[in-house]
């Protein structure tokens, strides 16, 4: 017990220390990751312009919305869809 | 391997201290791999987080007394499962609970969003390891778990017989892993207003982690009420107590803040509401976890006795102060991008739940901390009691069923009479015809709870006439069967139909508490064998008394006297009740040698008896008449003074048998309630909901949808 | 009447009804409550027929029953004096002696009565500094 106890200690100190100097010690992976990064921002925005657009065309076929009110909603989430998946391609 | 514990904590606190520099210092200097550090950090702190829990669970489940937090909440009698949940019925075990789970949501948040939110997310890890700091100094300066005895004593305390149910083993870890998960979007609003980006990405990054944060905690106090209701001997589910409503403030903001983010995701509206309602949540979450266990209410001056009331107030207070000054000085991005059009619209609506949950806030809040309040204006204690509560919060809460029905269907921006027509005709006729109905059966007493009753049919409509119109709607769509058509529905759009089934839920719930509350029969009555008492058209007859020992080993572990009761309704048997009270024999007792002294002087509960039924439920719960058992113990204290053991335990089986042949009259509470089983039912169907919400879309099918919308959108680009 | 005015009035009407259900709640706290006092400032000066919140703990052996009523003192949570009081009513399952209660009393002669239903318990402290006592 008496020397385990320092040991565990020891090992633990271990498991943090590479656990939280990895990506210092990595390094430059920085730039591809920048892009991947705004990817998943815009990945993340776009699956939600998706589910209003849904949305909006369940609530016409509920009721809730009148074909009027639907058209010009849809309209502009499609646009804004549109514009999302441009900046996407944009990012390659 | 206390030490091993300890050491765990303090590297915790470096790794803390070290994650919070890294983490400030990547998003300052835009270093990205300093900023992956900083979440590193924060996976570190989960490993010693847990390495520090395992080592405190092992020495409970070992019954290790050389730890005091073991010998002084454990004993070896108690049965492994308690002995396990022991651990954090200790304010150090607690305390390290709440740090474990606050480092497992952390690394989980952090890891799903690692290549997002760049900007915010750095901030965000600062904030969550900063409570991770503070808890952990709270664990190392002033209550730790691993502090140990040379000499461990060879019995220990043993665990609260209050506490040996398991609902209140679980009610714990359920609150606090709902006020941990609280801190993390707490944590992302922070982030988010001190870069500047408060648009709807935070609020989508951390919505699941926001619904699992209401799922638990809702768990937590629901819990908290059954085992009020069926463990302790008053008969109740609520109290306004302040413990109580410690853990409600969070949770009445946290729903509101659900519902809010809905309106800025659509409008980009209410955005200062919304920062402003999870920043409050969050303090809440904390001022919770303190008030449990801090005595402030009782005395001003207590607060200052215990250690932790200090730190506490402290953090506290920096989390309102810092949170107010972020918002201020970030109003200009706060501002909303539309307008409120009409009072008739979903926006209204929402604003509306907005401020009826702020309002129920507010109101448990003065409440609650009205004996402070009182003391400072005008320097004597005072204290409000649930009658004040009840006048504040029924009609508040009768007003939130009623939104939550009109809320799903209303129009968004503006509502127009043909809208309002379509949409409320037939639900606005359930309510009518439920109140038509009411009136009929004479059930007219009392106005709240009839209203409450026309309400909840009004939800309950709304939310069938949804489900309908959606069934028909997917069915048009995608020629399928009635059944197929509501599971695919349901899958599709969990977030819309997770949170009707909510509302369906919580609707079933007031309904049950309206009506167990307003239509309660409730008597307390001195019974002896074979007398009888009526109660709510029951007529209930004390049938027999009864009496048992209860050993573990060779100990007695409790001495149970109780009453076999017989139910009748118009002559006809309707069940038979049995209830008991509990005496835990002190440790004291063995060690004094006066046996049958000490199982009168430990710890005493009830045992409630009672039939649930879906329509009302019998309750009862006794209490031996203490002036005769008194007599009779006193007798055989005198008997056995002087003798070994064994000998008293023989005169235990006396005592058990006097009491079966005696005919000693015993109080009993008889309570008649209806619909308190849909109260619980109301909360499975609440859960049940929030788990639909919380689920994840099943990918084939966003993928299926992606493909086409994108299809379409990409052909409209090529178009255009 | 123009949009912007529209919503400054509606803002003016909101904030005024808040603050008068603020003041309403405040008010009705203060005039419901009852003072929350201990057994010396009872003894100090009580108004016959004021409600008061009586905390304290139960003294040592002043437990006995009388029928249907409960009979016990309650003393200074740091201190020696001590009031008697009579209750009837449901008896938390913590109740026992040395344990802190919450009961709200009425004086009655040179006795406390306490309002049915009105006597809590708190649970023996789990979360104190001092080692707990063997309960």
């Amino acid at each position: 017990m008496d020397v385990l106890a320092p040991l565990l200690v020891i090992a633990l100190l271990g498991v943090v220390v590479w656990l939280v100097t990895g990506p210092l010690r990595a390094g430059a992976t920085a730039a591809e990751d920048v892009d991947a990064a705004r990817r998943e921002d815009l990945e993340a925005a776009k699956e939600a312009k998706y589910r209003e657009i849904r949305d909006a065309e369940l609530d016409l076929r509920t009721g809730k919305l009148s074909e009027d009110d639907w058209r010009a909603i849809d309209r502009e989430l499609r646009a804004e869809a549109m514009e999302l998946l441009r900046r996407l391609d944009e990012l390659g | 391997m206390a030490t091993v514990g300890q050491a765990c904590l303090i590297l915790a606190l470096l790794t803390c201290a070290y994650g919070i520099g890294a983490s400030l210092y990547g998003a300052i200097a835009g270093r990205r791999d300093w900023v992956d550090s900083g979440r590193r950090a924060v996976y570190a702190l989960a490993v010693l987080a847990t390495a520090a829990f395992v080592i405190l669970e092992s020495a409970f489940l070992r019954s290790d007394f050389h730890y005091s937090v073991v010998a002084t909440h454990s004993s070896t009698t108690t049965p492994t499962f308690y002995k396990a949940a022991a651990a954090w019925s200790s304010q150090q075990g607690s305390l390290l609970l709440w740090v474990w789970l606050l480092s497992l949501w952390s690394s989980l948040v952090l890891f799903l969003v690692r290549r997002r939110l760049r900007d915010v997310a750095p901030y965000a890890t600062a904030v969550l390891l900063g409570f991770g700091a503070f808890f952990t100094s709270l664990l190392i300066f002033a209550a730790t778990p691993f502090e140990t005895v040379a000499a461990a004593p060879a019995e220990g305390t043993g665990l609260n017989p209050l506490l040996r149910h398991p609902s209140m083993m679980i009610h714990p870890p359920m609150l606090y892993s709902g006020y941990t998960l609280w801190a993390i979007p707490f944590a992302f609003a922070i982030g988010a207003l001190v870069v500047r980006r408060v648009d709807a990405d935070w609020i989508r990054a951390t919505r699941r982690f926001a619904l699992a944060a209401w799922f638990f905690l809702g768990v937590g106090i629901l819990l908290g009420a059954r085992w009020s209701y069926a463990e302790l001997g008053w008969g109740g589910y609520w109290a306004w107590d302040p413990v109580e409503n410690a853990s409600l403030l969070p949770w009445l903001t946290g729903t509101a803040f659900l519902h809010s983010v809905m309106v800025q995701e659509k409008r980009g509206m209410l955005k200062v509401w919304n920062v402003s309602l999870v920043l409050a949540t969050g303090t809440l979450a904390i001022l919770g976890t303190f008030l449990v266990r801090s005595g402030i209410l009782d005395s001003i001056h207590a607060f200052g006795a215990s250690t932790l009331g200090v730190p506490f107030v402290s953090l506290i207070g920096l989390m309102i102060a810092g949170s107010v000054a972020l918002i201020v000085t970030r109003r200009d991005s706060l501002r909303s991008e539309h307008r409120l059009d009409s009072l008739l619209s979903r926006e209204a609506v929402f604003l509306g739940n907005n401020l009826v949950l702020v309002g129920l806030a507010f109101v448990v809040f003065w409440g609650t901390f009205f004996p402070l309040i009182s003391e400072a204006v005008t320097g004597e204690k005072a204290a409000v009691g649930p009658p004040w509560f009840d006048r504040y919060t029924v009609p508040l809460a009768l007003v939130l069923v009623l939104l939550s029905g009109i809320g799903p269907v209303i129009a968004w921006r503006r509502a127009t009479l043909a809208n309002a027509r379509r949409n409320f005709l037939w639900p606005v006729g359930a309510a009518v015809v439920t109140l038509a109905l009411l009136i009929a059966f004479g059930v007219t007493s009392n106005v709240a709870a009839v209203t409450m009753f026309a309400f909840g049919a009004f939800v309950v409509a709304v939310v069938g006439q949804e489900v309908a119109r959606g069934v028909s709607a997917r069915r048009a769509m995608a020629s399928e069967g009635p059944a197929r058509a509501l599971v695919s529905l349901v899958r599709r759009n969990r977030r819309r139909y997770g949170g009707y089934t909510v509302h369906v839920g919580m609707a079933v719930l007031f309904v049950g508490v309206a009506a167990s509350t307003a239509f309660q029969h409730a008597r307390d009555v001195r019974l002896s064998p074979t007398q009888s008492a009526t109660i709510g058209g029951y007529q209930i007859t004390y049938q027999r008394a009864t009496a048992r020992a209860d050993y573990r080993g060779d100990r007695l572990e409790r001495v149970a006297l109780g009453a076999v009761l017989d139910v009748k309704r118009n002559g006809k048997h309707v069940t038979t009740l049995r209830t008991e009270r509990g005496y835990y024999p002190s440790t004291a007792a063995f060690a004094s040698g006066s046996i049958v002294q000490g199982i009168f002087d430990g710890d005493a509960t009830s045992e409630v008896g009672m039939k649930a039924g879906l329509t009302r439920d019998l309750w009862t719960a006794i209490r031996p008449d203490p002036e005769y058992l008194n007599k009779v113990i006193d007798a055989l204290v005198v008997k056995t003074r002087n003798q070994p053991i064994d000998q008293q335990f023989k005169v235990v089986g006396n005592l058990l048998g006097t009491y079966k042949q005696g005919a000693f009259p015993a109080q009993f509470r008889l309570i008649s309630s209806p619909l308190v089983t849909w109260i619980w039912l109301g909360g499975i169907i609440v859960f049940a909901g929030g788990l639909i919400a919380l689920w994840p879309a099943p990918d084939a099918a966003r993928r299926r949808v992606t493909a086409g919308y994108a299809g379409r959108v990409a052909r409209e680009l090529g178009r255009a | 009447m123009d949009p912007s005015r529209k919503r400054r009035i509606r803002l003016i009407v909101a904030l005024t009804a808040a603050l008068i259900l603020a003041g309403a709640l405040a008010y009705t706290s203060f005039s419901a409550s009852s003072a929350a006092v201990q057994p010396s400032k009872l003894l100090a000066s009580t108004d016959s027929g004021r409600t008061y919140q009586l905390t304290g703990k139960v003294v040592d052996g002043s437990i006995r029953h009388q029928g249907d009523a409960t009979l016990f003192r309650v003393r200074d949570r740091n201190g020696r004096a001590s009031v008697p009081v009579s209750y009837v009513g449901t008896v938390p399952d913590p109740f026992r002696d040395g344990r802190e209660v919450i009961v709200t009393v009425r004086k009655k002669g040179h006795t406390f009565v306490g309002e049915r239903d009105s006597l809590i318990t708190k649970c023996p402290s789990k979360f104190t500094d001092k080692p707990a006592s063997n309960t």
